[in-house]
């Protein structure tokens, strides 16, 4: 998808639109089946799921180009999907799979498709911020227009190591879009026994010196309006910028199940956000939009679940890597 | 030592309920404990380890923390220069590596290097992930790291009595300690005093007597060691089990006279084989008992890879009782079948029982 500056909505381009809701269903799809299937014990590895928070990842997607870079958390599927990696590699690659993306080192938390500049997910907090950092210092030093993006969570702000990578960034003017999803917890730990109430991320990051934005990351016409004009600013050689984009995880922090029962939030808050639930919304507004029928909408999530459960069948299908292949690239 | 002369009742417990047990006991005994760590309060409460303690002694006292381990770190090292002995709890060792600098240049050298005037009462809880694909940053055993910056102690109880009066013992220590729990023991059962019972930090436990081969282990391998030592006796072969509880200062004493009596050694760990305590037992073991040894002593760790994810890669991965069988009976010389140890086992390779479905 090429980046374009919206002004208004993406309902105004179908093609776009209909690349951003397909996206959103896709990755929504693709998460419920993992839920579905986890209890069967054959996906045996800690696995956070980004279900609630798909609109980010989509937008975001289809505003960086192919060859533009990301880096991720413990939470990426969603943000590997977006940037267009491989669904059959990832899915192998939770099933531990010898077909899967890192070869079945990794799991869930440790994606890679340099087909599309996906750099790598790692699965400690903060760890890989300063390395999308150095990507964007790569991209400058080599005069490449590439744009790095890095993926965060409301939780790894409160790491060290985010100030000094940002404030590198900031320095050095280089060419990366630091990407905050703001879901409220950090595993079960409200943000009001991590951070300061009347403090906002967006405010401590520009504090920093970085130019900033923010919006609903329910919305997905908000994030990808708001997201293509900071990384063309990005890209013009402006300067890092951060993205602070308000959503909710809807399952439980690592794991396929719902815990709203288990007391550290409540079920209130859950419904509030799921009424706000970013696929439905922007079903909505397209239909209303008269971009896409419900029946049109329809023949999409045919095309999603025959999609995804191939990429399931691939990944069950696929053989386990040898116990000695452990024992390979250690070093180069 | 024991502290205090309360009847002790044991009550078996499970050894997350023995370190919950107690971190109440030393925070109704002393004020300036105070607990805190991501999730401390959280409803999963540290696989229940740090549970009913902020409902007890309020949130000014046990509290969740922002996720920053490095500052979070010298916070405690000011706070314990300030008269608090704070414990600190990571969900995983390797969450922890954030807070090296704190942990290296500061907490272990305080006291030395400001000539004794100062001591850093600090514990820090650390959890050894295993198995259902924790993987390469979710599984690192690195008590060896620990153990070799003078100035620091590290504890690894295997059981949990053990784990109780260790984690007693670390926080009235005046010295910083790592005490570090295999998340394959927070289920395991025990039989634990009530009260307040310390056991001293640098002694080993002698779990099993004979005088065939001296199996030295810690933490988690000294439950495949316990299975295979048990084994062996089928076969008339008989070891003596050191257990050694603490890793530093660690019970020198223990394992050459055990060594020497034996005149063989087996040293098993948790950790990568290079630079382990493992092979720092074996070398001082050849070094000490030279003339005493039968054979070369022998140590069982694990490979010098990092961890992989796949069920597929971990098969065979970790040492089990099976290797420890294998490796006694060629320093004795004898051919012992291991089929009914193997055949023992009903739960896939990478849990440690029914109970562990996963996801961490
Ligand atoms: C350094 C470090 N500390 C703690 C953890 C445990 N942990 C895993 S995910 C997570 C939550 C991070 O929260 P946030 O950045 O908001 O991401 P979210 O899970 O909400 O997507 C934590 C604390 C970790 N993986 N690494
Ligand atoms: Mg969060």
């Amino acid at each position: 998808m090429r980046a374009t500056t919206l002004e208004t909505s993406t309902a105004l381009e179908p093609v776009l639109a209909r690349a951003l809701l397909f996206q959103m269903k896709r990755i929504r799809f693709v998460e419920e089946e993992i839920a579905r299937r986890y209890p069967e014990g054959l996906m045996r590895c800690p696995t956070h799921l980004s279900i609630g928070q798909e609109a980010v990842a989509a937008a975001v997607g289809a505003v960086l180009r192919r060859d533009d870079l990301a880096v991720g958390t413990h939470r990426a599927h969603a943000h590997y999907l977006g940037k267009g990696g491989s669904l059959r590699a990832m899915l192998a690659e939770i099933y531990g799979k010898v077909t899967g993306c890192s070869r079945g080192r990794g799991g869930s938390m440790h994606l890679i498709d340099l087909d599309v500049g996906f750099e790598g997910s790692t699965a400690i907090v903060g760890n890989s911020i300063p390395i999308g950092v150095g990507l964007a210092l790569a991209a400058q030093l080599r005069g490449t227009d590439q744009v790095s993006c890095v993926f965060v969570g409301d939780g790894a702000i409160e790491e060290g190591v985010f100030y000094e990578a940002a404030n590198f960034a900031v320095v050095r003017r280089l060419p990366v879009v630091f990407l905050c999803e703001n879901n409220l917890y950090s595993v079960y730990s409200p943000l009001s026994v991590r951070q300061p109430p009347g403090r906002s991320i967006h405010g401590l990051a520009a504090a920093v010196g970085l130019a900033t934005d923010h919006g609903d990351g329910n919305d997905v016409d908000e994030v990808y309006v708001k997201t293509a004009a900071a990384v063309g600013r990005v890209r013009a050689g402006e300067g890092p910028c951060f993205l602070e984009y308000a959503t909710y995880r809807w399952r439980e922090h690592c794991g396929p199940n719902y815990d709203n029962d288990i007391g550290y939030r409540t079920e209130a808050e859950y419904l509030a956000w799921r009424e706000r639930d970013p696929v439905m919304l922007y079903e909505r507004k397209l239909v209303a939009a008269g971009v896409f029928t419900e029946a049109g909408i329809d023949v999409m999530q045919v095309e999603i679940e025959q999609e995804v459960s191939d990429a399931f069948r691939f990944a069950e299908d696929s053989p386990f890597p040898e116990p000695a292949e452990a024992f390979e690239h250690v070093y180069c | 030592m024991t502290v205090s002369g309360e009847p002790r009742v044991p009550r078996t417990l499970t050894y997350a309920e023995a370190v919950n047990d107690a971190l109440h006991v030393a925070m109704a005994s002393d004020p300036s404990v105070i607990c805190y760590g991501l999730g401390v309060d959280d409803p999963k409460t540290i696989f229940g380890t740090t549970k009913g303690l902020q409902t007890r002694f309020g949130d000014q006292r046990v509290f969740d923390m922002p996720t920053a381990e490095a500052a979070m770190t010298g916070v405690a090292i000011g706070a314990a220069l300030g008269g608090m002995r704070p414990v600190m709890v990571h969900q995983r060792l390797d969450f922890f590596l954030l807070a090296m600098d704190q942990l290296v240049n500061g907490a272990a050298k305080w006291h030395y290097m400001f000539g004794g005037q100062r001591s850093v009462p600090i514990t820090i809880r650390l959890i050894l992930g295993r198995g259902w694909g924790q993987g390469p940053t979710h599984s690192q055993s690195l008590h060896a790291w620990f153990a070799h910056i003078p100035g620091l102690k590290v504890v690894m109880p295997t059981n949990p009595e053990d784990a109780k009066g260790l984690l007693l013992a670390s926080i009235f220590d005046p010295n910083p300690v790592l005490f570090l729990e295999h998340r394959w023991l927070h289920n395991t059962m025990g039989s634990v005093p009530e009260g307040d019972y310390r056991i001293p930090l640098g002694k080993a436990r002698q779990l099993r007597e004979g005088d065939a081969v001296t199996i030295v282990s810690m933490s988690y391998m000294t439950v495949e060691a316990l299975h295979a030592v048990d084994h062996l006796r089928q076969s008339d072969v008989h070891c003596d089990l050191l257990d050694l509880r603490t890793v530093s200062p660690l019970d020198w004493d223990a394992v050459f006279a055990s060594v020497r009596r034996t005149g063989r050694l087996l040293v098993l760990d948790t950790a990568a084989e290079t630079g382990s305590i493992a092979g720092e037992i074996a070398a001082r073991a050849a070094i000490e008992c030279w003339t005493l040894l039968k054979s070369a002593p022998q140590r069982i760790a694990m490979p010098d890879i990092p961890e992989p994810t796949s069920f597929g890669l971990t098969r065979g991965l970790h040492p089990r009782a099976e290797h420890i069988v294998a490796a006694v009976a060629a320093l004795v010389g004898k051919q012992i079948g291991v089929d009914e140890l193997v055949a023992r086992r009903t739960v896939p390779h990478d849990v440690p029982g029914d109970w562990f479905k996963g996801p961490f």
